[in-house]
């Protein structure tokens, strides 16, 4: 997917050697936010320093706030997008719990804006490594939520997060994973793109006659969040469209890797999901009939890839919820029979030979409902 | 006890070394070791309870005030001192400097005020100078700095100082009498980062030791917006505690 994501088609930017962060400023650079504002928090803190270069240079005419606190930092920009502006944030674990309320408000608002989240574990103990505590926290707020693989996927899917907000009026998020992703640089194609200009359902400016969120009867609230949640269970086909029209005819909300006649798929999301393909290759090499399922997109949740699964599943979890890992839990209420493995939380580091190892014990059958890894 | 990690140079070799002097000697003097506990936020100054022979705690990022509170609350007895940085404690946590000022709760913070987020490496904090360019702030730091003396001294704390990690002496007669005095202790540390804000030889200049306290909170004022920056103890008063209010002492 990757290598056609970059098809020759769409080959009219350039190929510039990028991390994950570094990527996804190019990208919020051509959407051109008219203000950023946002915190520092390891791993976000090299986007926001991008950006902030960006403008020093004047290549990027957006405006800039420093402020106080990642709270503050999601107040200042649903502000300024309530009245039209195009906005972007980012943040990182404890970042996005100080910034929760606010995310609620956001969404239940239906204001469009893009904010970056490099995953990172949440305390305690304290630990600024990779694991998807943070963007569970997000997954059932009502957010679009990407999930990026490399640097590449972090551009094109922090891009194309403007005009999807834009266009469903619900909150997107691009995640991606501390270090692994956010940190490490590829050759990354910086498509040579126009984004279209920003459009949303309301804007409140000095002569709206309009009060937004005043307080409700149970009614009001009660249609607010479903009408909320339908369009975001909804939403898939614009995000398709919207997707193709950018990076391509291929794009979907899951990239389905060797799957066609597998006997066994892993669901993966995220930075491992290349060591977990490579796997795949190899044991493909060895006769075993095996693929894999990667999530491009948790919210909404491509539904539509994980029922045709037919062979055994395996979801590999980057953090845990009650009983099950991030999304093991819920994919079971597809696929029953899934098994689970919660993982390498707070930067456990897992090696290809340990990745080998465990999908080596799910095809073997050794797996069982849910397991933790170690 | 872990290896320390700081920069070579930095200023918070100064006020760990004047934090030690002033536990031994409060040790000395009959404080038993046993009541003193510390709390650190997040950033480079949150290192230093990992060096500290003592009970520790590392709190979320600003959230050193509000946990020293309750510990105090529950365990009148005990000897609470906090460590925080300015992102810490101006930027994230300032709200709670105000109320813990207001609420005069017998605990003691110490802030590591480099100007600058260390551990993030460089970027802006609320004093950051006008116009000074960060990492964030790639066209100079369009906000004017905050005056944390002043603003401890307007918000009703009992105790306000001014240390500099360069002038040990004045630091550890500040870091004792804070600790001792009954209320909430506000002591703002000039901290030179050696990596991000080297302000050595600016403060070696420009520090002046104030002679003594202001007689009144007027005074204290003044000084706290002088142009001149004095270090020592700007204004101390007795006042109620919560705990006394509370009966819970
Ligand atoms: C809620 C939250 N936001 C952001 C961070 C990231 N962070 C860690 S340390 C730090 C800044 C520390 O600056 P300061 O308090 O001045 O301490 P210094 O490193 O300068 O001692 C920040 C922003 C965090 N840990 N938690
Ligand atoms: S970065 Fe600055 S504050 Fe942190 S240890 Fe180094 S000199 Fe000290
Ligand atoms: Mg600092």
């Amino acid at each position: 997917m990757q290598e056609r994501l970059q098809d020759e088609s769409y080959k009219s930017g350039k190929r510039v050697l990028l991390n994950g962060n570094q990527a996804v400023a190019e990208a919020v650079k051509i959407a051109e936010p008219d203000v950023i504002a946002a915190y520092p928090i390891t791993p976000q803190t090299p986007v926001v320093e991008k950006l902030a270069e960006f403008v020093a240079e004047g290549v990027l005419n957006s405006e800039f706030v420093n402020v106080e606190s990642e709270y503050s930092a999601l107040s200042v920009v649903y502000g300024a997008a309530l009245t039209g502006a195009r906005v972007f944030t980012a943040t990182s674990s404890h970042g996005l719990a100080y910034m929760y309320e606010m995310c609620w408000w956001v969404a239940g608002s239906r204001v469009p804006l893009v904010m970056a989240l490099p995953t990172r574990s949440i305390g305690a103990p304290w630990n600024i490594h990779s694991d998807h505590s943070d963007v569970m926290i997000l997954k059932d707020v009502g957010w679009i939520i990407s999930m990026a693989e490399n640097a590449q996927e972090c551009f094109d899917l922090t891009l194309i997060g403007f005009p999807i907000s834009e266009e469903l009026n619900i909150p997107y998020s691009v995640s991606y994973d501390a270090f692994m992703v956010s940190h490490t640089a590829e050759v990354v194609e910086v498509r040579d793109v126009e984004l279209p200009k920003r459009k949303q359902a309301y804007k409140i400016l000095p002569n709206s006659e309009f009060a937004l969120n005043a307080v409700t009867v149970n009614d009001a609230r009660h249609k607010a969040r479903k009408t909320l949640m339908k369009d975001l269970e909804n939403s898939r086909r614009k995000i398709e469209k919207i997707g193709r029209c950018f990076l391509g005819e291929d794009f979907s909300l899951a990239e389905k890797y060797r799957v066609e006649d597998a006997d066994y798929v892993i669901v993966t999301y995220g930075g491992w999901s290349g060591d977990f393909k490579d796997v795949v290759d190899e044991m493909r090499d060895e006769g075993v009939k095996i693929g894999l399922l990667k999530l491009r997109f948790l919210r909404p949740l491509p539904e539509e890839e994980l029922k045709e699964i037919s062979g055994d599943v395996l979801v590999v979890d980057r953090s845990a919820l009650y009983k099950f890992g991030g999304m093991g839990g819920e994919i079971k209420r597809i696929i029953p029979e899934a098994k689970n493995v919660i993982a390498a939380l707070g930067g456990y580091e897992i090696g290809y030979s340990e990745i080998k190892a465990l999908v080596r014990r799910f095809v073997s059958g050794k797996i069982g409902e849910v397991e933790w890894y170690p | 006890m872990k290896e320390i990690t700081w920069c070579p140079g930095c200023g918070n070799f100064g006020i760990l070394r004047a934090f030690k002097n002033t536990i031994k000697r409060l040790v000395e003097e009959g404080h038993e070791i046993g009541k003193f506990v510390v709390a650190s936020g997040i950033g480079c100054h949150g290192k230093i309870v990992d060096y500290i022979e003592l009970p520790s705690f590392h709190v979320i990022h600003g959230r050193v005030i509000p946990f020293l509170t309750g510990l105090k609350l529950a365990n009148p007895e005990l000897i609470a001192i906090g460590f925080a940085g300015d992102g810490d404690q101006y930027n994230e946590g300032l709200d709670h400097l105000i109320h813990a000022a207001k609420r005069n709760v017998n605990i003691t913070v110490f802030i590591h005020n480099n100007g600058v987020f260390g551990l993030t490496t460089g970027q802006f904090t609320a004093t950051t100078p006008k116009g000074r360019v960060t990492r964030t702030t790639p066209k100079g730091n369009p906000e004017v700095p905050l005056n944390p003396v002043m603003l401890a001294l307007v918000s009703g704390a009992t105790f306000v100082a001014r240390g500099y990690a360069g002038k040990l002496n004045q630091l550890e007669e500040i870091m004792y009498k804070a600790i001792l005095h009954e209320g909430f202790s506000f002591v703002d540390i000039l901290q030179p980062c050696v990596s991000f804000n080297n302000t050595w030889s600016y403060y070696n200049k420009k520090v002046v030791s104030l002679e003594k306290p202001a007689k009144s909170l007027e005074e204290a004022m003044k000084i706290a917006a002088s142009n001149e920056i004095y270090t020592g103890i700007i204004y101390e008063e007795r006042r109620e505690t919560l705990e006394e209010f509370l009966k819970i002492k």
